[in-house]
């Protein structure tokens, strides 16, 4: 993989996720307890051996930037290659929306890296993958394609646009279109394409400089008739979150014991984030816990079921806490109770206070607020 | 190398040798503590935090292990350009080879580098004590003192006192009239921390004198201190008020754990002052459906599916099933299968205790599971 030059492409649409998403990127949204959903981009290609990872930056850029730093928790902190930033291109009198004007107007990161290949994901999937395989994949099997692409078989339907992919039986794609939702059965796409350098330049700018917008639909889609496309399967757990429901789901699925450990436990394949020194989780006489994900500096003396518990929350005496999300340093006090909840960064649930999503929809609750 | 205002010197080269199987393949200040900390955690995040950018670790017994996880210094914020963690081994000179023959030796083998630093203060600490204390107002007292040594000490019950080094102070000035090692009659309760800050030219001269003496143990407390008292020198105590814990044996080693557990521990972790550690890359820990946990501490990667009661529990360690854990120190990654009871023990890193198997110390009698063992049951 030291031939692969990777880039994170953070520039996506989070119309669906507007909840939670409203002043971060999709993709520092945090996730099991410890998380945000970069990490597991920039992790699989660190794991896969890739060295040189560069980070096309969303428009709110500041709790990407703040997450990641120096790139030194993921070991990209190097003398030689590591981490680098992307900005997003200068606004001008050219309109256009989409990803494609950015990657354009950094296009010199990847052939200047002295790479053959370019290996581009985005973020907002949850996946532990080892990207050799697919390198190999993409050198030996399916027939000499020249662009490969990641896919897992949905297993439920899904809203939000995705682009889904028919193969034949060498891996070869033979279709590929964008939908406006997923059915379970069909090929879903997972953002992550791998293809030469050359290739790659030549995708962005034919596309860009005849008026393209978007890397997936003008400049993918539009030439796959030129290139041959192979198609890798990933066989593993994968979340796509793309709504605040699928964001729900996907946290909620770290409690089952398989996904835990498949996504987390991988010695091979850590998922590496950012070092916070919180002290291990304090249970108290009155703690009783089942089923949850309790992340580090949290103090528990109530009830805790199905639950994810971030770092620094603390669940006050007799309190209850059912099927929630509670994000970092929220303070749930003596007596209260919530059920179906989301609860951004620091927020405050005070004495006795209920609170109660729906089992479909759980509530969410504004970072700081108090209630 | 730019002047340092004040150098630390960790001594941790102690083999701990009362903690048995604990430290057969790692020096004492490598032991694990309190669920994800090492020793050595504590006075290296005192540095940090006291803002001493340069700290040497003066390395003796099975270093590869402390060697491997003191690494650059960045887990405690002290890969610094020009400063940050010095690790400090015994070498070979022209004449010979010697290991450190004592606290103080090893200090006086270190002189080069202690010139190199160049600092106006020494501030030597030992590496196996559990406490938080920010050096930077001891400094502050050595100087209005215009101390030549400076002495933390901690009050201990005075049926203790006969345990410890005692240092017999005037009450007004805090200065330092007697020194009793281990007295039989203490004249004080105040006990020395081991924690000495000593002007450096004061210090090198003492260090020079005693390094070439043949009747010398090369010891700071028994040699050098009662020495400097003699000649008359400017000492003074330091008092600390907070937690500290000399964890030199199994039981106050499990002691010191157990006392996280309360509901409001005398020893808060989560105090004003971080504590740093090298963090590994898990998850947050597990707790599966089926289990129950009170009173305790868990650290990340673990996986509870049984009781857990009354324990500190390390990363990527397992509770099986129907497991019942009490009162105990589970050290990483170490697995506790279906069904296995443990009670009043510390189970050492990657110890397995077999479905249906059962340890079972008893207070006072802690049991001792050494590092990688098997517990049929």
């Amino acid at each position: 993989m030291k031939q692969v030059v990777g880039i994170i492409n953070l520039q996506e649409d989070n119309s669906l996720i507007r909840e939670l998403a409203a002043t971060r990127a999709v993709e520092a949204l945090p996730f099991a307890g410890r998380y945000r959903l970069v990490d597991f981009a920039i992790s699989n290609m660190v794991n896969s051996g890739m060295s040189t990872v560069g980070i096309l930056l969303p428009d709110y850029s500041r709790a990407v930037l703040d997450h990641i730093r120096s790139g030194k928790d993921w070991d990209l902190a190097r003398r030689r290659e590591g981490l680098t930033y992307l900005p997003a291109a200068l606004p001008d009198n050219d309109s256009r929306k989409g990803d494609l004007k950015d990657i354009y107007a950094n296009l010199d990161f990847a052939e200047l890296s002295g790479k053959q290949y370019v290996l581009l994901t985005n973020a907002s999937y949850v996946y532990n993958i080892d990207f050799e395989k697919v390198l190999d994949f993409h050198i030996n099997g399916g027939g000499g394609a020249d662009i490969t692409m990641v896919y897992s078989v949905a297993k439920v339907d899904s809203d939000g646009k995705g682009v889904v992919i028919e193969t034949a039986d060498n891996g070869i794609v033979t279709d590929l279109a964008e939908v406006p939702g997923i059915k379970a059965g069909q090929k879903d796409v997972m953002g992550a394409y791998l293809m030469p350098v050359p290739t790659f330049a030549y995708l962005v700018r034919t596309t860009y400089e005849r008026g393209g917008q978007d890397f997936l639909l003008d400049a993918l889609i539009r030439h796959a008739g030129e290139f041959k496309i192979s198609a890798y399967e990933h066989k593993g757990y994968v979340a796509h979150i793309n709504s605040t429901m699928e964001y729900y789901e996907a946290n909620r699925d770290c409690l089952k014991p398989e996904v835990w450990e498949e996504l987390f436990m991988n010695n091979d394949r850590p998922i590496f984030t950012k070092v916070k020194d919180e002290v291990p989780v304090q249970y108290k006489e009155t703690a009783c816990v089942k089923n949850s994900l309790v992340a580090n500096g949290c103090e528990i003396r109530g009830t805790v079921e199905n639950s994810i518990i971030f770092r620094g929350v603390t669940v006050g005496k007799g309190a209850v806490v059912k099927d929630s999300i509670l994000m970092q340093r929220c303070d749930v006090q003596e007596g209260a109770r919530v059920e179906n909840v989301i609860c951004d960064k620091e927020v405050i649930i005070t004495k006795n206070r209920w609170l109660k999503g729906a089992e479909n929809y759980p509530y969410i609750v504004k970072k700081k607020a108090r209630i | 190398m730019r002047k340092t205002e004040c150098l630390a010197m960790i001594l941790a080269g102690g083999q701990g040798s009362r903690l048995k199987a604990l430290t057969k393949t790692v020096a004492k200040p490598a032991v694990p503590f309190g669920g994800k900390y090492r020793i050595i955690d504590f006075p290296l995040s005192n540095c940090a935090n006291s803002g001493i950018e340069k700290v040497g670790v003066l390395t003796q017994y099975k270093p590869l292990e402390l060697h491997n996880y003191l690494g650059s210094g960045s887990s405690w914020d002290l890969d610094r350009t020009g400063g940050g963690v010095f690790i400090l081994p015994p070498y070979a000179r022209e004449k010979g080879a010697d290991w450190y023959r004592g606290t103080a030796d090893a200090i006086y083998q270190n002189l080069n580098f202690i010139d190199l630093t160049d600092p106006d203060y020494v501030l030597i600490l030992s590496g196996d004590h559990i406490y938080t204390m920010n050096y930077h107002w001891m400094l502050k007292a050595h100087k209005a003192n215009n101390a030549d040594v400076t002495i933390g000490v901690f009050e201990v019950p005075w049926e203790e006192a006969p345990r410890f080094g005692i240092m017999v102070t005037d009450k007004e000035t805090g200065r330092i009239t007697q020194f009793q090692e281990k007295p039989k009659e203490p004249k004080s309760n105040l006990a020395s921390m081991g924690i000495y800050i000593f002007s450096k030219p004061f210090l090198k001269k003492y260090l020079e004198e005693d390094g070439v003496k043949e009747d010398s143990t090369h010891d700071f407390g028994n040699d050098l201190i009662p020495k400097m008292l003699a000649d008359g020198a400017r000492m003074f105590s330091y008092a600390f008020d907070g937690y500290w814990k000399d964890v030199g044996t199994i039981e106050s080693l499990w002691q010191a754990n157990m006392d996280l557990l309360q509901d409001q521990p005398p020893f808060d972790l989560k105090g004003d002052q971080k504590v740093f550690s090298s963090n590994p890359s898990l998850p947050p820990h597990f707790i599966g459906p089926d289990a129950s946990v009170k009173q305790s501490m868990i650290n990340e990667g673990a996986r509870i599916e049984g009781e857990v009661d009354k324990c500190v529990i390390f990363q990527g360690v397992r509770v099986g099933k129907g497991a019942k854990v009490t009162n105990s120190v589970i050290l990483p990654s170490a697995v506790i299968e279906d069904g296995a009871v443990v009670d009043y023990a510390i189970i050492a890193q990657d110890a397995v205790i077999k479905a249906g198997a059962k340890v079972c110390g008893k207070e006072g009698e802690i049991t001792v599971v050494p590092e990688g063992s098997v517990v049929e049951p």
